[in-house]
């Protein structure tokens, strides 16, 4: 039978082109996710490393005295240029005037704080890092999903798929990304994801001296920061961002953005 | 510097090239929103610039990707936006909107031109009558009923144009205006207002190259259409300073958390590019000199300068205007304690030199197009030895 090239004919046969393009690759996708869920927690080595874990940050604003080692550590553990910009975590000090004045700093993020010479009423530090949000709007913005939330509650970025456009480094209201700068891709804070999936402490909680830098599991009932959120005064930054972040302060003070 | 800003935001992220692209794109939308004027709405005075408005929107499409693509960390990876996007990502949109967007214009231009690229193909010879031949897709039916489809069809692409070119430059707004971290950039009016000045921007440049192009092939300048260009411009003007101030008052008299560090970066840190680039010579002075341009009791040659004048202001405005949202929103630390300095380079890859012969470039590229398809109604000129009927279409 010869086809005829009719109005009719070409409908019916793109309609057709259409169908097999558009099924094709939803069927495959359905195939793909059924394995996946077929194969539990129990087979998948990704699953089953997140399997029972919830990671938590508490920092302890009364306890840092603003050595900034967890600055230097931070930087050496995850291969960030020192002499750089560009910080996963950093210190701020504040300093409370009588007249109502605060003064804040972070000098090269906290490694170069100098003696101020007029004494304030009261001066604290604040050391700041990725909150790994459970909403966050880095995770929202980039255009190619090369940053996402681990099962385990943290935020990292695929260095492999991130095209540098820095849409996350403007979407992040805590200033916590950066562009790397040998890299060119976006850069952030990752509790040091390599460090705690064997086992191990992020680095800046490690090297940090008075203990002011917490972290551990949320859903292991021994461990130490579950009991310190059931018993501190804790704040997160900016809540009205709705971000939901998982890094929980003690005893911070309102002038702390 | 001023304040604190955080460590990591000494450095200013989006920088000239980020300026550059909305620029760009709005002086796109600008263009095809004024060729719809005659193709959609019949504004029979823009006829000497129908097509020629259109290739220019052509020439700045054409361009308007390269400013993101140079800015990206990874550049060789800029097309994994289409072929892996990420769907609840603003940005991962701009692919697709560039890409229909593209199609829309090329298609419409096809239609517009083919009576001339048919035309041209049969009346020259060797390598050009190839190149048109090439052009025709083989279709060179040019009978009265052919054209008569011809023209419904423009008319079509050309509607659908106007949502497009809306949605396209509205979406751009939308890039920045949903950024909640930024207090200068987070407003739902963000997207209005780029779609108001990206119409201005390019009814402002359809004015200085109108100008400049009757100049350089020493012809008259229609005084209706130029009048007309004139009269939009002012109409819409006012219309994009009236959003643009809205906001600022808006944000003024609620006077939220943000506003102190807003009102600072507009009289303090942006106040030379804010108050008296964009606001004085950008819209102001021609809010006052276009409806002079209009005078009947002015002389032609006047009426002209002035217009023109007014239009490179505009153009020069809405280049500082997009200028203080990009650096400006980010000037602000997201601290609200302090603002960060732009450190202007020369010749770094988003330096000064780099930046404007990008944004040039698309000069270069609309005379190639306008040489290829001399856009002109009513003139026997074409590329050399062609001499086709051009006259007869469109009427």
């Amino acid at each position: 039978m010869k086809l005829k090239f009719t109005r009719r004919n070409f409908v019916i046969s793109t309609a057709k082109v259409m169908a097999i393009g558009l099924l094709a690759p939803t069927g495959a996708l359905a195939v793909t996710k059924l394995a996946f869920a077929e194969d539990s927690s129990q087979q998948n080595p990704i699953l089953k490393q997140w399997a029972g874990k919830e990671w938590n940050f508490v920092v302890d604003t009364a306890k840092c005295i603003g050595c900034a080692s967890c600055v230097k550590a931070c930087k050496k553990e995850n291969s960030i240029p020192l002499d750089k910009e560009v910080y996963r975590t950093w210190v701020e000090r504040y300093l409370v005037y009588t007249n109502d004045e605060v003064r804040i700093d972070s000098p090269r993020g906290g490694l170069e704080f100098q003696q101020e010479v007029a004494k304030p009423e009261k001066q604290f530090f604040v050391p700041k890092l990725c909150n790994q949000c459970q909403l966050a709007p880095c995770i929202q913005v980039c255009p190619v999903g090369a940053t996402y939330r681990t099962g385990d509650g943290v935020v990292l970025v695929d260095r492999k798929r991130c095209i540098g456009c820095g849409y996350c480094i403007q979407a992040c209201p805590y200033s916590a990304r950066f562009l790397h700068p040998i890299l060119k891709v976006a850069d952030k804070c990752t509790w040091c994801y390599h460090r705690i999936s064997k086992g191990m402490l992020p680095a800046c909680v490690q090297v940090c001296p008075t203990g002011a830098r917490k972290f551990g599991n949320m859903k292991d009932p021994a461990s130490e920061i579950v009991a310190l959120k059931k018993k501190s005064r804790i704040r997160i930054l900016k809540p009205d961002m709705g971000t939901e972040p998982k890094v929980f302060y003690i005893d911070l003070d309102e002038v702390v953005k | 510097m001023s304040g604190y800003v955080f460590p990591n935001e000494i450095e200013v992220h989006w920088r000239l090239l980020i300026v550059l692209y909305p620029y760009i794109t709005g002086l796109v939308a600008g263009a095809f929103i004024l060729s719809s004027l005659y193709h959609v709405f019949g504004r029979s005075e823009f006829k000497p610039l129908a097509r020629f408005s259109l290739l220019t929107a052509l020439a700045f499409l054409f361009c308007a990707p390269l400013p993101l693509l140079f800015h990206l960390g990874q550049p060789l990876r800029a097309l994994n936006i289409m072929i892996t996007p990420h769907l609840t990502s603003a940005m991962a949109g701009f692919g697709f909107i560039y890409s229909f967007y593209l199609i829309l214009c090329l298609l419409e231009t096809w239609f517009l031109f083919r009576e001339d690229i048919v035309k041209f193909a049969a009346s020259s010879k060797g390598f050009v009558k190839l190149f048109y031949t090439i052009l025709t897709l083989g279709a060179k039916d040019i009978s009265p009923e052919a054209l008569h489809k011809d023209h419904k069809i423009v008319t079509v692409l050309a509607t659908i144009g106007i949502p497009a070119a809306c949605f396209l430059h509205g979406y751009v707004g939308f890039i920045f205006g949903s950024i909640k971290a930024n207090a200068w950039w987070s407003t739902p009016l963000m997207p209005i207002i780029f779609l108001w000045s990206a119409t201005v921007s390019g009814v402002a440049l359809l004015i200085v190259l109108y100008r400049a192009v009757t100049w350089i092939r020493r012809q008259k300048i229609e005084l209706p259409c130029f009048m007309s260009l004139n009269f939009y411009l002012w109409i819409f003007l006012i219309i994009a300073t009236i959003l643009e101030l809205l906001e600022v008052l808006h944000m003024g008299y609620e006077g939220k958390e943000e506003w102190p560090m807003i009102r600072g970066l507009l009289t303090n840190h942006i106040s030379l590019s804010y108050l008296v680039i964009q606001m004085g010579f950008g819209v102001l002075l021609p809010l006052i000199l276009l409806p002079i341009g209009r005078s009947k009791r002015l002389s032609v040659e006047v009426k002209q300068t002035l217009t023109t004048l007014s239009g490179a202001l505009v153009l020069m405005g809405v280049l500082a205007m997009r200028f203080n949202v990009v650096i400006g929103g980010q000037l602000i630390s997201k601290s609200m304690t302090g603002y960060t300095a732009y450190d202007w380079t020369l010749f770094s890859n988003e330096g000064i030199i780099p930046v404007m012969i990008l944004l040039l470039l698309p000069l270069p590229v609309l005379a190639v197009i306008v040489r290829v398809l001399p856009p002109w109604y009513g003139e026997l000129k074409g590329p050399k030895e062609i001499v086709p009927n051009i006259g007869a279409t469109g009427d």
